[in-house]
């Protein structure tokens, strides 16, 4: 630092603290909501410390449901999200990781038109396509299945374009050696290449994962079946009903629940998730 | 880039390249290319017959009113969001570049909100600002203010702004705070010598040298605005209270579900298509260095 005056650091520990206060408030009303009767949720004069119905209302959230709301218990909506979740991030993974190979290891007609093929995904977001997509998923039969929910979400350029970006950092002196040994590109690939991407592949995991999670527009669109929906659409329906009826309490008991496994990634995969967000830069 | 040394053959690339191409041309240019096609139809309200009407969808959609105000909400979502979730974030990433204890601590307790659903945030800011139930909305009106979100616009507006700052800022601060660790203390400490003070050297070396990030953050926080904020305005306000939160996106969504214009709905999708293919282009023009080919 060039001056090291006490106050400015004060300064900047009471607009931090403030900050991380402000962005914490939101999820601590959740889960103090989480913690009470209806009764006391609806009547606007929520306390600020938490309450004795915490163990009853996750209880009920994820094992019973039922209610007139939500015929379904929240602990198969978050089956859903997981399978969902993990199945994009390890479908793109795959995917993306043998077309990357596949452009940077080999010289083949039409190489760059594959590669611009993929490319182009980047600029056209599912939501701009989404009643066509729809229509094709439907003809194809996969309304209300993880295929339906997982395959559309994976067809994009971001992780080719990361795993092509590592394969290029990767020394030449490994293939000549490899070769040399006697290894073809499948030995090659699967000896000397996928070790060395182990760190990219996990970054790419957490981000993914997080994405996959945090889907709305798509998941809203193909599942019919209550028994098929993901958490974050569940708590959304949770809320249709009017507000006078709604169980608030349970909304946000599943609310905490949708907000745990990205968040608990982003804690405690940090160094992965910050690897992940800066070099997909998207 | 090329590699200099590579395999030979003839079958294996195209294997390789095989999964994705097909889940590529099936779920993303079958879908793209009937959305631009769809623009050109009209169908009658069972989907049974269309017939190819030209550019009449678009005459339609540019003749309604309510896409404008569409538009015009879109322009001032995204411009409050940005400007708010990134100047918040800049204001945050200055005070953690410094040399504080427990730093990285904070960085762990700002980021953390990029992890949340944005349909989630929205229901948490929808809570805390209900009306009747909100613990925040309580004080409003004992202040002698009428909130309601659920029947005021701006006031709907103001919320819906608010969760997508919340969720964004997190992301912003990341970036921000990488570019400001990248700035090297030599030029900082001329500035210093030079006798200009903490202000003067954070508009005159540091904000110049951050530009890079800022603008590539620009790009990514509409296209976050545009497309990713879908959740929170669903969630929140599903569009409402009378249009005062329909974006452009949301209308796309709106139009062809409830309305069921798919034709209307698809000329929209063209519309979107073209704007975000506009800023990727801006992007790569002057964020240039991802791909070379």
């Amino acid at each position: 630092m060039v001056e090291h005056r006490p106050l400015r650091d004060l300064v900047a520990y009471i607009v931090l603290s403030l900050g991380v206060l402000i962005f914490a408030f939101p999820v601590y009303v959740a889960f103090i909501a989480s913690t009470y009767d209806a009764a006391t949720v609806v009547s606007g004069n929520l306390p600020l410390t938490p309450g004795g119905r915490m163990l009853e209302n996750y209880y009920r959230a994820v094992f019973v449901g039922g209610s007139r709301f939500m015929n379904q218990p929240v602990g198969v909506l978050l089956l859903n999200s997981f399978v969902t979740a993990i199945g994009i991030a390890v479908g793109k993974i795959l995917i993306s990781i043998l077309s990357a190979f596949a452009i940077v290891y080999f010289r083949f007609p039409f190489r760059k038109t594959a590669f611009w093929i993929i490319f182009i995904t980047l600029m056209l977001p599912v939501e701009v396509r989404i009643y066509p997509t729809y229509k094709v998923v439907a003809d194809l039969r996969m309304l209300d299945t993880y295929a339906g929910l997982i395959l559309p979400l994976i067809a994009s350029a971001t992780g080719t374009l990361l795993f092509r970006q590592f394969f290029m950092t990767v020394p030449d002196e490994l293939l000549e050696a490899s070769r040399i040994d006697g290894a073809g590109p499948l030995r090659f690939f699967w000896d000397t290449l996928l070790p060395l991407s182990m760190t990219t592949v996990a970054a790419l995991f957490v981000i993914q994962f997080i994405y996959g999670w945090n889907q709305y527009l798509w998941p809203l669109l193909i599942t019919t079946k209550d028994s098929m929906q993901t958490i974050v659409i569940g708590i959304k329906k949770m809320l249709t009903t009017t507000d006078e009826l709604a169980e608030w309490q349970l909304a946000m008991a599943t609310a905490v629940l949708a907000m745990l496994p990205p968040v608990a990634v982003v804690v405690f995969m940090q160094r992965l998730f910050v690897k992940g967000l800066v070099e997909t830069e998207k | 880039m090329e590699k200099s040394v590579v395999f030979n053959g003839k079958l294996l690339p195209y294997l390789l390249l095989a999964p994705q191409l097909a889940i590529t041309l099936i779920f993303f240019y079958w879908p793209a290319s009937q959305a631009i096609w769809q623009s050109f139809l009209r169908e009658d309200a069972f989907g049974l017959n269309s017939e190819f009407v030209g550019l009449e969808n678009y005459q339609a959609l540019f003749a309604q009113p309510e896409y404008y105000t569409a538009i015009g909400t879109t322009v001032v979502f995204s411009s409050l969001v940005t400007v708010l979730s990134l100047g918040v974030a800049l204001l945050f990433a200055t005070q953690a570049d410094k040399n504080l204890k427990g730093a990285s601590a904070y960085k762990t307790l700002m980021i953390w909100p990029y992890a949340v659903a944005p349909a989630i945030a929205g229901v948490l800011w929808f809570f805390i600002f209900h009306p009747t139930l909100g613990t925040l909305a309580r004080p409003l009106r004992v202040m002698g203010f009428n909130w309601n979100p659920m029947l005021d616009g701006t006031h709907a507006m103001i919320l819906v702004v608010m969760a997508a700052v919340w969720k964004q800022v997190a992301y912003n601060f990341l970036f921000f705070l990488a570019g400001l660790q990248a700035i090297p203390k030599s030029v900082i400490e001329a500035g210093a010598i030079d006798g200009a003070g903490p202000l003067r050297r954070f508009w005159t070396i540091i904000f110049p040298l951050l530009s890079p990030t800022t603008f590539f953050l620009l790009v990514v926080n509409i296209v976050y605005v545009f497309f990713e904020t879908f959740g929170i305005i669903d969630a929140v306000t599903a569009g409402g209270p009378a249009g005062s939160t329909t974006t452009m996106v949301y209308k796309v969504f709106a139009d062809g579900r409830l309305g069921g214009d798919l034709g209307g709905s698809a000329a929209q999708s063209v519309v979107l298509m073209v704007i975000v293919i506009a800023l990727t282009a801006i992007q790569f023009r002057y964020v240039e260095r991802k791909v070379q080919y």
